[in-house]
């Protein structure tokens, strides 16, 4: 935490919910605690930090907040308030203000409120809660600033519009909010860990941010099993970010990866954390993934994977949370384990399912299969089909070159 | 996820529009990228000039290549500009397609996804 950045990224939240606590109005809260990361951020590295950093915060942000008060034309209404934050000022001055965890959580249940739409509840989470200003959240989204500032300020209105206010949910709404800033965590992680690992950092970045947010919510929650998953979880996928790309950015499969190259010291964290979850019954999704993705983290090598325990951890995720995905993906597992026709069964069951149409994943399973099964012909055709449906450069790429290998030779070029 | 709306329509039909019908037309358009730039969907967008003044290269039976100018198709639909926008869902994408006034006037619009680098897991 000697990085100056990394500090006020830390504190960002602490002193957000600390103001929006005691002032309400979260939009200008918000607004003020951005102003004065800047202001640290002009300043620190110069001066130096200085002794209380969340006390400096915090009296730079309500100077920010009194300034602009002080100059509305509605300020009769809001002299309560502001006789109530000159009373608070001597104190902080003074004293280091203590962090209250359940201030910060509250913030990440008002910027993952369900009145918003998933893209902006991103957006406000990452800015809110995780420190990050518009420039740096635009650039990683690769959205203009212009766009990115926007969604922001309709996210803060869509909440004052809602008429939400900085109290932590009442206990009946709780595990379904939590469910939703679990989410939001979640495809934060997955916008960072698809990007390909090339030149591109600040997608790395994104899911860097997306398990520091979850570590945060696991430690104000650490009894929450499903958040463990989920930590777990994010752990043990990123692990395999070095190996998962070549040099050129290609995509290299699971089974193809030097796991030499996976990071061991998070995996050993994935694998503590899952265990301990999953000693919780009974267990959510995020959980089974997790175990499922530690289960391959256990094998040396590809061929020493024990399918049996996936398979079977698939097929209790089919009972928990039921999506065909989940069966295309046990389709892949149960190849491995009987042989491509009990896979390509099982995939079998799953084809009419609308909500697998133009599904690149679930085209290039099968094709995966019909490769194993010695069906060059339609595997081929499978893997173009895939290629055509994917939206990804490097998938496409990837799904081509394994149509290439199975070309019929040709006997033109003599 | 961000999709690219095609705009497709025949060149010449805003002049078949009278003043009050063009008019509209252009206010239409108008609002509906102010309510993208609001909602913070709008990536970026263009509108391009008439396909007559145009030039178009293809590969020349002599030489390396030609240059000619146009297409001068005016009965045919050509592609006339672009909106990208980024939205959670394919069918929010269609929506604002299907808003487009072009489309009453006998336009087309395409809606695709644009690709990225990212990948997952094989």
């Amino acid at each position: 935490m000697s990085d100056p950045q990394d500090l006020l990224r830390t504190l960002a939240p602490q002193v957000l919910g600390y103001l929006a606590a005691r002032h309400g109005q979260f939009d200008a809260c918000e607004d003020a605690v951005q102003e004065a990361l800047l202001a640290a951020h002009r300043q620190w590295p110069a001066e130096g930090v200085p002794s209380n950093p969340r006390g400096w915060l915090i009296t730079v942000a309500q100077r920010r907040l009194t300034d602009e008060w002080r100059s509305d034309s509605a300020r009769r209404d809001r002299e309560h308030s502001w006789a109530a934050m000159e009373s608070d000022r001597s104190v902080i001055d003074l004293a280091d203000v203590g962090h209250d965890g359940d201030d910060t959580l509250t913030l990440l249940f008002l910027c993952c409120h369900p009145a918003l739409s998933p893209s902006s509840q991103i957006a406000l989470t990452l800015r809110a809660v995780g420190g990050l200003d518009t420039v740096s959240i635009a650039r990683a989204f690769l959205v203009p600033e212009a766009t990115m500032t926007r969604r922001i300020t309709r996210a803060k209105q869509a909440i004052r519009d809602a008429g939400a206010i900085f109290t932590l949910p009442a206990a009946a709404d709780r595990a379904a909010r939590l469910q939703a800033v679990r989410h939001v965590l979640y495809l934060i992680f997955n916008e960072g860990y698809t990007s390909s690992g090339g030149p591109d950092l600040t997608s790395h970045e994104l899911s860097a941010e997306a398990i520091r947010l979850t570590r945060l919510l696991h430690a104000l929650l650490p009894e929450d099993a499903d958040t463990t998953g989920l930590l777990a979880l994010m752990l043990l996928t990123d692990a395999h970010r070095d190996a998962r790309t070549d040099p050129s950015g290609a995509l290299i499969p699971l089974a193809e990866q030097d796991r030499t190259r996976w990071d061991r010291k998070q995996i050993d964290e994935g694998i503590a954390l899952v265990t301990a979850a999953l000693s919780a019954a009974p267990p959510g999704p995020y959980q089974l993934q997790a175990a499922i993705a530690a289960v391959h983290a256990e094998a040396a090598r590809a061929e020493d994977t024990d399918w049996a325990q996936i398979v079977a951890l698939y097929r209790v995720l089919s009972h928990v949370a039921p999506n065909p995905m989940v069966t295309v993906n046990r389709a892949a597992a149960v190849g491995m384990l009987a042989g491509p026709r009990a896979g390509l069964d099982l995939l079998a069951t799953v084809a009419d399912d609308r909500r697998l149409a133009g599904n690149h994943r679930a085209v290039a399973v099968r094709a995966h299969l019909l490769e194993m099964a010695g069906e060059a012909a339609a595997a081929r055709a499978a893997y173009l089909v895939a290629a055509r449906l994917t939206a990804s450069v490097p998938e496409q790429r990837y799904l081509q070159g394994r149509a290439a290998r199975l070309a019929p030779i040709r006997k033109d070029s003599g | 996820m961000k999709y690219m709306l095609l705009i497709y329509n025949r060149p010449d039909f805003v002049e078949d529009l009278s003043d009050n019908a063009r008019e509209e037309l252009f206010a239409e358009v108008d609002a509906i990228m102010a309510e993208l730039t609001e909602s913070g969907e709008l990536v970026g967008g263009q509108a391009l000039t008439d396909p007559s003044t145009a030039r178009t290269v293809r590969q020349g039976t002599t030489t390396a290549h030609t240059v000619t100018d146009g297409p001068f198709m005016e009965s045919k639909e050509q592609f006339c500009g672009y909106v990208e926008v980024d939205v959670d869902s394919l069918d929010r994408a269609v929506e604002i397609a299907a808003r487009w006034p072009d489309v009453r006037y006998g336009g087309a619009m395409e809606v695709r996804a644009v690709m990225h680098d990212g990948g997952a897991e094989m």
